[in-house]
């Protein structure tokens, strides 16, 4: 069945508190204004009324509150709404939520997922626009869900619901929101941990993540027509775990390697991705890798500014042009 | 900067700032500019009556909701239109739109639009103020606010460091009824009352009816005063109720643009919206008192509107004619230069 990015994710909130009377809900936004969406979750919300909890503007104490009850032996997930807000709860998200397995030498769990609608949505400005998965991919302990696709954003949101025995920030995209993919009722997940190849290629890898996934596949498919390249797209699914073999794998089949992140270029996904490719997959390489990332600077209001940083489609053609032509002449090592 | 206790001043002022919020509505329906704005229609007579009573070493801070705010500063409304559609000729060149508008010239060094974000940063222009012997702060925000731990926080220096700032918790969600009364807060904290919240760390508080310009140019009148002769804090509840065109998801103009006619005998055909002229628009309210105590003649008022209206249909002509940034203008600015002057 086709559902959208939204209505995966409603699904999953409501077939979780069916399935798990321990599961709260802290707050009850969960999928932006995604109106489809959020009547597919009004009966849940109805029926299991007395699990979801009222949510004023307090963000670090609704993240708190959440990872104690986990603790405590409840389930829960918390919307923290926009992914810029999360920095508000920070401190019990990284400074708690994911120490608290490892400083209580193993005695302690927190099954607790935070909810976070992140990304370059559009006139979101400076403090509204935070893409947030590299910031915690350093955070050791979280695990970091950055889903690409309506199929990954239910199954990996119930397993985090229902599931996970560690503190999850499961981070969802303004953007991708309406993003429709084909769901089957019943399939087995994918599990957590491991990317997925959308597209199988031969000549050029596209390591994408969250809302650079559907702009990925639209560059490979304008490179396969435009120019002849045959191009895989790596969807990572997770920052944390991140699935390094999958990527080199790829790399290893394909050559060369653009990475598409929407976030900042410095310390960002890629960063990490490019790293690997540098530390493991150097042999594979047959041009340098190209980042396609955010600029290093914060995120205007003004649209034309804003479409200036956006990671398109056409950017990551670019890049991968340039990864194309390149290279040939690049060192092999001995 | 309006002179004090003038009802002209004060009517233009408000006008000034429903006329500007109105523009901005007809060109977000316009699809001049994406994203999602608040107004701050309904509200004017808070910011009017507070900002008439600082002077230039004085700081305002603001939230989401700052046109009005920022007009009552003095900030020209044709940059502040060109900021909200982004273009180059605004106060951030396009980069803060209309959530962060702020004009450093005028002491608004910063808007946050974080619940309660702005709070701390208020608190420490009120240090700077108090070790510089000159200026005080005004800080407006939301309801809301008082969910945030920072608000608390920010509230703890103020009492403690015996700070020169006036805390303003616009609370816009408030039914007529209830406004003088009192019972009621529209947040989801759980206190009785709002000012019970400063009060207990020390913080002397008020209520004042945001509907009432008179009551509000009183106590902004007291309250500033007292917060620059001691330097320690106050903390002030305006209670307001919402306009109807605030409350759907993007603002509406209910009936279209206000008229003043509706002052003065006309109604409205919705009934909401007719309750609410009646019972709590600033404006309205303000207008019917003074031109019935001989302040100014309907006429004046009338000569007012025009002027409002032809000011902000200038500062849309200004907005739609300014360009759009350059690409490169993303780069600027993501730090200060050594070396400039600050
Ligand atoms: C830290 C943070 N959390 C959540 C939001 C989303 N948000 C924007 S406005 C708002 C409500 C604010 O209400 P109030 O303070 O009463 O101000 P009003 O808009 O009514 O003037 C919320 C929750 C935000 N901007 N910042
Ligand atoms: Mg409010």
């Amino acid at each position: 069945m086709k559902i959208s990015f939204a209505q995966g994710v409603a699904m999953a909130i409501s077939e979780s508190l069916a399935a798990d009377s321990r599961l709260l809900l802290i707050g009850n936004g969960f999928v932006g204004l995604n109106m489809e969406a959020r009547a597919l979750l009004e009966p849940a919300l109805r029926e299991f009324a007395d699990r979801i909890l009222v949510a004023p503007v307090s963000e670090l104490a609704l993240a708190g509150a959440g990872i104690g009850a986990a603790m405590a032996g409840q389930r829960a997930a918390v919307d923290l709404s926009t992914g810029s807000f999360i920095f508000q709860a920070f401190a019990q998200v990284v400074n708690e939520a994911a120490n608290v397995h490892y400083m209580s030498g193993g005695q302690t769990t927190a099954p607790v997922t935070f909810c976070s609608l992140a990304g370059m949505r559009s006139a979101g400005a400076a403090q509204h626009s935070h893409r947030i998965q590299a910031m915690l991919g350093q955070v050791p302990g979280l695990q970091v869900l950055v889903p690409g696709g309506a199929d990954d954003a239910y199954h990996m949101l119930k397993w985090a619901l229902l599931q996970s025995q560690n503190p999850t920030v499961f981070i969802s995209h303004a953007l991708l929101l309406g993003e429709t993919g084909e769901l089957t009722p019943g399939a087995p997940m994918l599990p957590v941990g491991k990317a997925r190849i959308r597209r199988e290629g031969r000549d050029l890898s596209i390591i994408a993540s969250s809302i650079t996934v559907p702009r990925a596949l639209e560059a490979a498919q304008s490179l396969e027509r435009d120019h002849g390249f045959s191009v895989e797209v790596v969807d990572l699914r997770s920052i944390a775990p991140l699935d390094r073999d999958t990527v080199l794998k790829s790399v290893a089949k394909t050559g060369r390697a653009v990475i598409a992140d929407e976030c900042h270029r410095s310390f960002g996904v890629a960063a990490e991705i490019a790293a690997t490719l540098a530390e493991e997959g150097l042999a594979y390489l047959k041009a340098p890798v190209c980042r396609v990332a955010v600029p290093d600077v914060p995120v205007p209001f003004s649209p034309p500014l804003e479409a200036e940083l956006t990671v398109t489609a056409d950017k990551i053609v670019a890049g991968a042009l340039k990864v194309l032509n390149a290279g040939s002449t690049m060192r092999r090592p001995v | 900067m309006q002179r004090k206790n003038d009802p002209g001043e004060r009517v233009a002022a408000m006008l000034r700032i429903r006329r500007f919020e109105e523009q901005c509505i007809l060109l977000s329906k316009d699809g001049q500019f994406p994203g999602h704005y608040h107004v701050y229609i309904g509200q004017e007579a808070t910011a009017v009556a507070a900002c008439a009573e600082l002077g230039t070493d004085d700081f305002v801070f603001s939230n989401w909701r700052n046109h009005g705010h920022l007009l009552a500063r003095g900030a020209a409304p044709d940059r502040m239109m060109a900021e909200i559609l982004g273009k180059a000729g605004g106060y951030a060149r396009g980069k803060s739109g209309t959530l962060h508008m702020a004009v450093r010239e005028l002491g608004v060094p910063a808007t946050s639009a974080l619940v309660g974000g702005s709070l701390p940063l208020a608190t420490g222009a009120a240090l700077a103020c108090k070790r510089q012997g000159r200026g005080v702060v005004v800080a407006f925000f939301g309801d809301a606010a008082l969910e945030e731990g920072a608000c608390y926080e920010a509230m703890i220096l103020a009492s403690l460091w015996k700070l020169p700032i006036l805390f303003v918790c616009e609370n816009n969600s408030i039914p007529p009824a209830q406004r003088q009364r009192g019972q009621y807060t529209s947040s989801t904290l759980p206190a009785a009352q709002l000012v019970d919240v400063p009060q207990a760390l020390q913080i002397r508080t008020e209520a004042v009816d945001g509907a009432d310009a008179d009551a509000l140019a009183e106590c902004f009148d007291r309250l500033v005063a007292e917060v620059r002769s001691e330097g320690t804090p106050r903390f002030v509840e305006v209670r307001c109720t919402r306009w109807p065109g605030n409350f759907p998801l993007w603002p509406e103009l209910p009936c279209g643009q206000w008229q003043l006619d509706w002052a003065f005998g006309q109604s409205p055909d919705r009934a909401d919206l007719a309750t609410w002229l009646e019972q709590s628009d600033p404006l309205l309210l303000y207008l019917r008192k003074i031109v019935a105590a001989g302040g100014l003649t309907r006429e004046q008022v009338q000569a007012l509107d025009e002027r409002a209206r032809a000011e902000m249909a200038g500062a849309v002509r200004f907005a739609l004619d300014s360009p759009f940034p350059a690409p490169e203008e993303a780069y600027q600015h993501v730090r200060a230069e050594q070396g400039a002057t600050l």
